[in-house]
């Protein structure tokens, strides 16, 4: 009967830990105008894309991507898949082994926890209707 | 038994530890800023941190650093990083070398309530963009042709298609409410802020 016991609290207590874990890793603090692009991902069991603008807009004007590759200024907006980017639009026009690295890479870009919606991370609307967890 | 009271302590002590760690309920935090700004990637809460790619990924700690101080958003000024030329990021794809044309052009535009003046400054944003990426579009070039409110700007309209996204938010007020009366705003209003 005591092992009984014990072997439930046991797996209550894994229970509640990884419900802790899951609360933990709930709380996103992820750089101002971090991009992700969950458009088809999650359907193609891929990890969603993080696009960081920091690190593009270090290194490129917004203006390369915005007006000459044709980017809409809109999260998920621009239905990019692999195809367009293997063909040389959207990220494919940098992301080809030239200029930057090319798409073999797969899991630079994929690189967001699995569910991860299409958002632009810390925008103001985001930031004025989070809850407090998210802080 | 002895097991039994070793697994209920585990428990407790679980469960406890995020009632010891209570934050101060008094910080002063006008800006909603997150107690660590620019963590690393893994901790950034969208990085899944079981993908091995991470780590050929550039920290934003590491790409900040040297990098002028903001309060909001990355808290980065990019105006000044840019100003400064401790980034030059290409204005053109193939052409390092590129130089982009800045219109040095102010547009006022007066306000209806107590704020200052905002005084839009063509130059910097002509240094990061296209005149197309505003115009027509987003803007229409005539004087008087656009109505804004920060509630659109709030709801990613107008200027906030861009401000409160990637370049800095809302709560850099004077960043563009910057006419001249600025001062005798800030002499009444934020002096009793810095007080505090």
């Amino acid at each position: 009967m005591i092992k009984i016991k014990n072997s439930s609290a046991l797996l209550l207590s894994t229970a509640l830990l990884a419900g802790t874990t899951l609360f933990n890793s709930s709380e996103v603090n992820a750089e101002f105008g971090d991009i992700v692009i969950n458009n088809y991902s999650d359907k193609a069991g891929m990890r969603p894309v993080i696009f960081p603008h920091w690190f593009h807009r270090i290194r490129f004007r917004c203006k390369i991507c915005h007006s000459d590759l044709g980017f809409e200024f809109k999260a998920g907006g621009n239905k990019i898949n692999m195809l367009k980017i293997i063909s040389g639009k959207y990220c494919g026009a940098c992301h080809n082994g030239k200029i930057a690295w090319s798409v073999e890479n797969c899991n630079l870009c994929h690189s967001a926890k699995a569910g991860t919606p299409t958002q632009v991370h810390k925008n103001t609307l985001q930031t004025l209707v989070r809850d407090k967890k998210q802080n | 038994m002895n097991t039994k009271i070793n697994i209920i302590l585990f428990l407790i002590l679980c469960h406890l530890s995020p009632v010891i760690a209570i934050e101060n309920p008094n910080r002063f935090n006008r800006l909603f800023t997150p107690e660590v700004t620019n963590p690393p990637l893994e901790e950034d809460g969208i990085h899944d941190p079981a993908n091995g790619g991470i780590v050929t990924l550039q920290q934003p700690e590491s790409a900040f650093k040297k990098l002028d101080k903001a309060t909001s958003g990355n808290h980065v000024n990019w105006v000044k990083a840019l100003e400064s030329e401790k980034i030059s990021p290409r204005f053109d794809l193939n052409d390092p070398t590129m130089k982009p044309m800045a219109l040095d052009l102010n547009i006022v535009r007066e306000v209806k309530g107590s704020m200052p003046n905002v005084i839009y400054p063509h130059k910097q944003h002509t240094l990061w963009l296209d005149c197309s990426n505003c115009h027509p579009a987003i803007f229409i070039p005539q004087k008087g042709a656009n109505q804004i409110s920060m509630a659109e700007i709030i709801m990613g309209q107008k200027c906030g298609v861009c401000h409160g996204r990637v370049a800095f938010g809302v709560t850099e007020c004077l960043r563009c409410h910057s006419d001249k009366n600025k001062e005798d705003f800030e002499k009444t209003n934020l002096a009793q802020e810095s007080n505090e």
